[in-house]
């Protein structure tokens, strides 16, 4: 790697086919990569989530995140407003903050106490003046020019969303009418935390981000799925994207097909259709509660976030990378504020289906793993097929045979690395 | 009236709570569970934040058998061998708890099956024991794990 930086110059990337239904394994494991996305991607022209309005109710609250694999600190400051800067201190790159969340009149960081406001100025400089006279900092130093590096920080539905670049459009533009009207469902009402946790994948992040894109496995890898009924790919369902494909949606509406239908679809697993059942049904149950109706909604937002409903269950999945062959999913699982007793219970129930021990969602993270260990040894030239729901151009489909979209976050992502195939699709 | 269970007798029962998971005979684990048991895995972190959520919640032994049933017929996991390494059991001993309460540190452990091994999860169980029929049964099991930040994924119980 150029030691100033990856070598942004000579890099693209040869599609075989300008649909990118072709994807090099090599963009899974070079480093060089990676270190470009952390800078077109993440510290580009994009919104990361954050976290939740709901969780920085006081001034002084804050709570440490990343984007991408930049730690960052999320804070309301006495103006009441939310702030986001980089969790590392100007002097010597240390973390400012290391706690994960809490509330704090200023940040210091220990190494030589450097001090921060809560809405991320530099505010304090031990010895700035010397002792008795000798030492200290030069004349000129001037503690306004040496805060941290700040993000724009914008909410919508009660998530929060950062960015880096001041070319990024405004949040509402960047998420369009479709993820404005995605978010603004998830949350229509008020948010309350009901916990978090944590899963760490050794994986290139962009396999979540495909997985999270790519309706054709979900009733096949998670058989709990099927085999319980939550959800069938011969249910109506299908999946929607924004214009440049980088925001999607899979959905699907519970109870809309049948028994017999799913059993000639799903052979291999139709015996055990009838010979599998719960016997306490509480963890299915289903308490209808949008007005679309839909049972399933994976909202995904690019290039971080997911906000799942399957059920009663509600998560906001943030997606961490930490190298290029590592990333945590940080869930938040939430319910609204105005739920009763029972829902709330009821959800915290229906929270055994996601999560890295979820009964339809602990699979991904072993198919994600099995990936990144098979490709290690790639050749040049070898790539993933991706051709399920058709090649050439990608579009919304009110069916579940397809990873269109799959293929529309790598226009996406090509366009943003600026190594879009000649003639692709946009 | 039966005597409050002794930490001895819970920590041999937790040698065949870890050597049953770490054999994968299901059944014979399930045996120590009473019928009106409650089985969660949470975080250290939840639980230091008042925080409700849990990774894994078995409300009742019925719950309980389907997550297994669903673990041995129908989900997909890493493939590996568990190795639990369990300390004493102590009485848990603060104001709230009756003398069937009880914690013991816990160690999880998985082995690949080309023989990698990794520390999975680190964390205690907090648990409530009670004699039925003679025999001392799981009324309540809480898996607080340390670990935060699961590895892959979390099929097994712990």
């Amino acid at each position: 790697m150029n030691p100033s930086g990856p070598d942004t110059h000579s890099r693209s990337v040869e599609w075989s086919n300008p649909d990118y239904s072709r994807v090099p394994f090599a963009l899974y494991h070079c480093p060089d990569w990676y270190a470009l996305e952390m800078e077109r991607i993440f510290r580009g022209p994009t919104w990361s989530y954050l976290c939740l309005e709901v969780e920085l109710p006081n001034k002084g609250d804050f709570v440490t995140t990343y984007v991408g694999d930049t730690p960052v600190v999320v804070s309301r400051a006495d103006d009441g407003e939310v702030h986001a800067f980089v969790n590392r201190c100007s002097h010597k790159g240390a973390l400012i903050v290391r706690q994960p969340r809490g509330n704090a009149r200023a940040h210091t960081c220990i190494y030589h106490r450097w001090t921060y406001t809560r809405d991320g100025r530099l505010s304090g400089v031990p010895f700035r003046v010397g002792i008795d006279g000798q030492g200290g900092m030069p004349k000129d130093f001037d503690p306004a020019c040496h805060g941290p590096q700040k993000l724009r920080v914008s909410a919508m539905g009660g998530l929060l969303f950062g960015t880096f670049a001041p070319s990024t459009e405004p949040l509402a533009e960047y998420l369009g009418d479709f993820g404005c009207e995605l978010i603004g469902r998830f949350g229509a009402r008020p948010l309350e935390v009901l916990g978090y946790s944590r899963q760490q994948i050794q994986g290139n992040w962009k396999l979540y981000a495909e997985n999270l894109r790519d309706t054709y496995h979900a009733s096949l890898l998670h058989e709990f799925f099927v085999t319980y009924g939550v959800d069938r790919a011969t249910q109506r369902g299908g999946v929607r994207m924004d214009g440049r494909h980088r925001h999607n949606m899979n959905y699907a509406f519970g109870g809309s097909d049948t028994d017999a239908k799913a059993k000639a679809v799903y052979a291999d697993t139709a015996a055990r259709l009838d010979r599998m059942k719960l016997s306490d049904e509480r963890l299915l149950h289903y308490e209808s509660e949008f007005a679309d109706g839909m049972n399933l909604a994976t909202p995904t937002i690019f290039p971080n976030l997911a906000a799942i409903q399957i059920n009663n269950s509600l998560a906001v999945r943030q997606v961490r990378p930490q190298g290029v062959d590592q990333f945590e999913i940080f869930q938040t699982v939430v319910g609204y504020a105005d739920d009763s007793a029972e829902m709330r219970r009821h959800r915290l129930l229906s929270a055994n289906l996601v999560g890295p021990a979820g009964l339809v969602s602990m699979e991904d993270g072993e198919a994600i793993e099995i990936i990144q260990r098979a490709t290690r040894a790639e050749r040049a030239g070898q790539t993933t097929v991706i051709e399920m729901g058709g090649r050439g151009t990608v579009q919304d489909q009110a069916h579940r045979a397809t990873e269109a979209p799959v293929r529309g976050f790598w226009s996406y992502w090509a366009e943003l690395m600026g190594v879009s195939a000649p003639g692709g699709i946009q | 009236m039966t005597a409050a269970p002794d930490a001895w007798r819970v920590s041999q029962r937790l040698a065949d709570y870890g050597a049953w998971l770490d054999a994968m005979d299901y059944d014979a684990w399930l045996t120590l569970f009473h019928n009106d048991c409650d089985y969660q895995i949470t975080t250290r972190e939840n639980e230091a934040l008042g925080l409700p959520l849990t990774l894994m919640w078995c409300d009742g032994k019925a719950m309980l058998a389907d997550r297994l049933a669903s673990l041995q017929h129908v989900n997909e996991y890493n493939l590996h061998y568990p190795r639990h390494v369990i300390g004493l059991a102590r009485p848990r001993g603060d104001a709230d708890t009756a003398g069937d309460w009880f914690v013991a540190p816990y160690a999880l452990y998985q082995t690949t099956l080309e023989g990698q091994s990794r520390l999975f999860s680190v964390g205690r169980y907090v648990m409530q024991w009670q004699s039925d029929a003679g025999e001392l049964k799981l009324r309540t099991m809480q898996v607080v794990a340390d670990t935060a930040q699961v590895p892959t994924l979390l099929a097994c119980p712990i």
